[in-house]
């Protein structure tokens, strides 16, 4: 059994929140400045631009990329020959974020209750997921999540026969409603089986995975290719003033699920798809 | 085609605009215009627009009914009789207690992160708009005249803008720490207690933005789109063939 001390997820949480508002991962960046490469919309090349300026600002003079420094999404991956001393795990993650967003200077924008909206003022809690794993590792990842591609999120219980025009229609039709809202060019995380439940989490986990890594599976990554081209065919472009460059990417997980069902949930993601992680 | 990029080339030729914005200014603009916003604005969202709009109903409360009927149609006669009928409907005077001069003012729907030791101002980009639409019209109706923010607006706000001749100006969502360069003052009108939501004085300069919607109802997510899709299909950068992977 390994020991790790709280504190040291405490300080891991607090420096993660930080690092991920204000540094795009390098496979965002990256993606942003080939797609303006091939951007040919003059406008839309012009609004890529100014996406990487502000990257780099974020970056050297350490402000938030975004004003919404989102809801503090943190998954664990927690060894089972791990153990957590000094306080609970779910205690520890709270104070990092409370740590992370009071010192990054970051928007505290949690309210304690979806009715009754009083603001929790120090952005927890976190929107935590845990999954217990072989090892004696505990890996941490946040991942800043803003409300306004959280907001043009769907998803839907398909009937089996839909298959897979089915849902890859779904998948298409939810960017095209989205339209100029959730800040494209959007990343589109994709998740299909499981239960209710199960299928919502697995399209956030897609929004983790690099933009660079398609789908070990060659038949998923063959969809992940064709949504993606198909997406950039609607023509919604940068901030939906038009062009080329509507997603950034499609990102797909998949499960086990019924014999009479076809979950599929998509979570879509702005520009600013941000993520940080560390294993301790 | 020509037509096209003609429309497109604006991105590099900004307007100037500047605050307080006439409705002859508002007028001018049209959907796809880059302009630099310079002068005074104010912040509010969604909390700030209900207190906004309750304080408007204990107005109208106040004052009876009838009287606010009463207004409007001596105003809109008063109007038609002076010339002035295109502006009797959006005449409404704002109640002696509203927390700024609503007139010709432009607002942004931001909610800026905490500024840092030495800055104006944390980041402060744009916030999706449509959830300002339930509110705005009542704003709009009083003179407001322009609102910076991010994505669709609902058909009603559109009839309104047309109607008052106000204008939807798109600031690039996610850019919030380039924009936040062009702040350069910032103080609390009013709402402290709501934190990021509270109602800001913004002093900005150059502050950059592209008209979405203008005063006549022109849309740059329907024309913009169109125009790219058009560009799209005659240079054959349509969708590809079925099964065919596409390089990104």
């Amino acid at each position: 059994m390994r020991e790790i001390s709280a504190d040291l997820v405490v300080e891991t949480v607090r420096a993660l929140c930080i690092e991920a508002n204000q540094t795009l991962p390098a496979d965002v960046s990256r993606r942003i400045s080939a797609c303006r490469e091939r951007e040919p919309w003059p406008s839309a090349r012009a609004t890529l631009e100014i996406l990487g300026q502000n990257a780099e600002i974020a970056r050297d003079e350490q402000v938030p990329l975004c004003q919404d420094t989102g809801m503090a999404c943190v998954f664990l991956e927690v060894g089972q020959d791990v153990h957590i001393f000094g306080m609970g795990l779910r205690e520890a993650v709270d104070e990092g974020v409370r740590r992370g967003y009071a010192d990054g200077a970051l928007r505290k924008s949690i309210v304690a209750d979806p009715l009754r909206r009083a603001n929790t003022r120090d952005n927890t809690p976190a929107m935590l997921h845990t999954d217990i794993v072989p090892g004696d590792r505990l890996t941490v990842t946040v991942a800043p999540k803003g409300i306004g591609s959280e907001n043009m999120s769907r998803l839907v219980m398909l009937p089996p026969s839909a298959g897979e025009a089915g849902v890859k229609d779904f998948v298409v039709e939810t960017v095209r409603l989205a339209g100029p809202n959730p800040c494209p060019p959007v990343v589109v995380g994709v998740g299909i089986g499981g239960s209710f439940d199960l299928v919502a989490a697995l399209a956030k986990k897609a929004l983790l995975r690099p933009l660079d890594s398609p789908n070990p599976d060659a038949f998923y990554a063959g969809i992940e290719a064709e949504l993606l081209g198909r997406i950039n065919a609607l023509g919604i472009g940068p901030q939906g003033f038009g062009g080329k460059t509507t997603a950034l990417g499609v990102n797909i997980e998949v499960y086990p699920t019924h014999i009479a069902g076809l979950p599929v949930a998509v979570n879509i993601n702005c520009h600013v798809t941000r993520r940080a992680h560390a294993v301790l | 085609m020509a037509e096209t990029m003609g429309s497109d080339k604006k991105t590099c030729d900004a307007i100037r605009v500047t605050t307080p914005l006439t409705r002859e200014a508002a007028l001018a603009l049209r959907a796809g215009d880059a302009v630099l916003i310079s002068g005074t604005i104010y912040t509010a969202r969604d909390a700030a627009h209900a207190r906004l709009v309750e304080l408007l109903d204990a107005d109208k409360a106040d004052r009876g009914d009838n009287a606010d009927h009463g207004d409007s149609a001596n105003r809109a006669d008063r109007d038609a009789r002076t010339g002035r009928a295109a502006d009797a409907v959006c005449a409404t005077e704002p109640t002696a207690r509203f927390p700024f001069p609503i007139r010709d003012a432009i607002l942004y729907y931001v909610g800026p992160t905490p500024a840092k030791p030495g800055q104006v101002i944390g980041s402060a980009g744009p916030t999706t708009s449509y959830r300002m639409d339930a509110y705005a019209p009542r704003l709009i109706e009083l003179g407001l005249r322009g609102m910076i923010g991010k994505g669709r607006r609902s058909a009603q706000v559109v009839e309104c803008m047309k109607r008052c001749g106000a204008v939807y100006f798109g600031a690039v969502g996610g850019a919030a720490a380039l924009l936040s360069k062009h702040i350069t003052a910032s103080r609390v009108v009013c709402y402290e207690d709501l934190g990021a939501e509270a109602i800001h004085e913004l002093r900005v300069e150059d502050f950059p933005a592209t008209v979405v919607i203008d005063a006549l109802g022109g849309d740059l997510y329907d024309i913009g789109v169109q125009n790219y899709l058009d560009f799209a299909a005659a240079h054959a950068l349509a969708a590809p063939p079925p099964g065919a992977l596409p390089a990104l």
